[in-house]
């Protein structure tokens, strides 16, 4: 009954993004449309952090830093001129999962505050070494010509299509989610967050699982990434700041971690709170604040857990 | 004695200046239950910790089943056929009795590097793992969640999950700890139930349960094992009953 509940939210809540671009052509507002299909984008990176956060326990602090690699992964070909879509999102989840697999592989010796602070670290380097290549636009970024092209047919010039091509991502990433958090490996590495001493007396190296998540996790975060720089057809190091990070970590917090459809529900709230609160002050965020802290103490998953039937996964 | 299924020679491990286990020697022979008692503070836990994998000795030697596993891993030790209860109950409190035992299964049913099937639908972790619970009495608790179990029903969901990796060896850390003389007892009849068929070894406290499954016992005073023997000898020696509180006999 509650779970049914839930469904119909959350099949709701599809609809209503899969209909924003008809809204916005309906009512001549294409800034709706801009505006979705970034909270998607956004969405698309703090559901590739919630698989290591929340499901598997790992808090890291640095989940920009693939951000910002698959954006590169799109600018810097686009720069040298190849805009072959299909080129640079291979490049873009390649070279981001393999960063994630580098940094994972020594972050992952550690554990609680030094491993957040490693991730942080490491993630500040990336950002530091975008702002000091100057061929690459330094610290000012450089202008994407042209968005990723993938034929005559998905033509991401087309705001509609772009936004489809978003949105079908995003629902093939929770689909893929959904198996993947059921099946053998999403059970080892929830469990390692449980209880990794226990893991380990059992029989699983548990090193392996944890560093193949969070390479996994950096990879999908690195097609956020070129989604993004296609979505500003900007290409800047501060997708690589540490604020930026703490952005994500937020929206995942803030709708529910170790949930799936919590940071979707994270992304959406972080950022309209932003588009309508960063109107009135550029000090926004001091009401997102007590929200959190709101959400924190009282919604245990967070504002998944306040749709019906939301509480914990099964 | 045929060679030993577990054989420590030697083992020292030091924390500053306290020297926690003394160059101990153990040998446990495939299916006897041998138990480690000694007063708090012998270095019972450290010990057990370093037969588990979980703590690196300073010198020594562990040989388990043949090779030496001294510097081998907790998880890579599991797989060679050595389980381990935890002295505080160690489970996974928010996944269902059934996925805890499952899990242990898994760990030992090939790889886990599938991401497409539910783990819940394969039945070769799911029926291994219900037949588990059902032998520690624990079938009709199999969708409880684990965090929920009594205390008792929580240690033998300890003993189910370490049975479930299919050992050679269990080592159990003080398996009755906190127990009401119920849960304790029913505790006993199921170790019981396993003397024999597995090796057992027991680290423990309370000298009932010690008395009534333990076919040899050493004890540890100062990480030292100062004797070694079947129970009635070891009840009959008088270093030991110097070392239980100025000649108390354990009992």
């Amino acid at each position: 009954m509650d779970s049914r509940a839930r469904a119909l939210a959350l099949i709701a809540g599809f609809l209503v993004l899969g209909l924003v671009p008809v809204v916005a052509a309906l009512t001549h507002q294409p800034f709706y449309l801009d505006l979705f299909r970034r909270i998607m984008i956004f969405a698309i990176a703090a559901v590739s952090l919630d698989l290591i956060l929340g499901f598997g326990g790992m808090v890291s602090f640095g989940h920009a830093a693939y951000l910002g690699i698959g954006a590169y992964a799109v600018a810097i070909p686009a720069f040298y001129g190849i805009d072959n879509g299909i080129v640079q999102w291979t490049l873009a989840l390649g070279l981001s999962g393999l960063a994630a697999l580098l940094i994972g592989a020594v972050s992952l010796r550690t554990s609680g505050v030094s491993f957040i602070m490693i991730t942080l670290a490491f993630a500040q380097m990336l950002y530091y070494l975008g702002i000091s290549i100057n061929a690459w636009g330094a610290d000012d970024g450089m202008r994407l010509a042209r968005r990723s092209q993938f034929g005559p047919v998905v033509d991401l010039a087309n705001p509609y299509v772009f936004y489809y091509v978003v949105f079908g991502l995003l629902v093939l990433l929770l689909w893929l989610g959904h198996r993947l958090i059921h099946a053998r490996f999403g059970m080892v590495i929830r469990a390692v967050r449980s209880n990794e001493p226990r893991m380990q007396a059992v029989g699983f190296a548990t090193f392996r699982y944890k560093l193949a998540a969070f390479a996994l996790a950096g990879a999908v975060c690195g097609l956020a990434g070129a989604l993004l720089a296609n979505q500003t057809e900007y290409l800047t190091p501060s997708y690589m700041h540490w604020t930026r990070s703490g952005d994500i970590m937020v929206m995942v917090i803030l709708g529910g971690m170790g949930t799936l459809f919590g940071p979707v529900l994270g992304a959406v709230a972080f950022l309209l709170l932003e588009d309508l609160l960063s109107a009135w002050t550029v000090h926004w965020q001091v009401a997102l604040g007590p929200l959190l802290v709101l959400v924190v103490l009282y919604a245990r998953r967070g504002l998944y857990g306040l749709l019906p039937g939301g509480g914990p996964h099964g | 004695m045929a060679e030993p299924l577990l054989a420590v020679r030697g083992l020292r491990k030091r924390f500053g200046g306290l020297v926690a286990t003394d160059g101990v020697d153990l040998d446990v022979a495939e299916g006897e239950t041998l138990a480690i008692i000694g007063p708090n503070g012998a270095g019972k836990t450290t010990l057990i910790g370093q037969l588990a994998g979980d703590l690196r000795p300073d010198s020594g030697a562990i040989q388990f089943a043949g090779a030496d596993v001294t510097a081998m891993s907790a998880s890579a030790r599991s797989h060679r056929g050595l389980a381990r209860s935890f002295q505080i109950t160690s489970i996974f409190r928010d996944f269902s009795a059934l996925d805890n035992v499952a899990l242990a299964v898994q760990a030992h049913a090939g790889h886990s590097f599938r991401f497409w099937r539910p783990a819940r639908a394969e039945a070769r972790l799911r029926e291994p793992a219900r037949a588990i619970l059902e032998q520690v009495g624990l079938a009709g608790r199999a969708d409880v969640v684990a965090g929920t179990l009594a205390h008792g029903e929580q240690r033998q969901l300890e003993i189910a999950m370490a049975l479930a990796t299919r050992p050679r060896l269990l080592l159990l850390d003080e398996p009755v700890a906190g127990m009401g003389l119920d849960e304790s007892q029913r505790m006993v009849q199921l170790l019981r139930a396993l003397r024999g068929r597995h090796t057992l070894v027991l680290v423990e406290h309370d000298m009932d349960v010690v008395w009534a499954l333990a076919d040899r016992i050493s004890v540890l005073v100062y990480g030292r094992v100062i004797a070694t023997g079947v129970p009635e000898a070891i009840r009959l020696n008088a270093e030991v009953r110097r070392a239980y509180l100025g000649g108390e006999v354990p009992a």
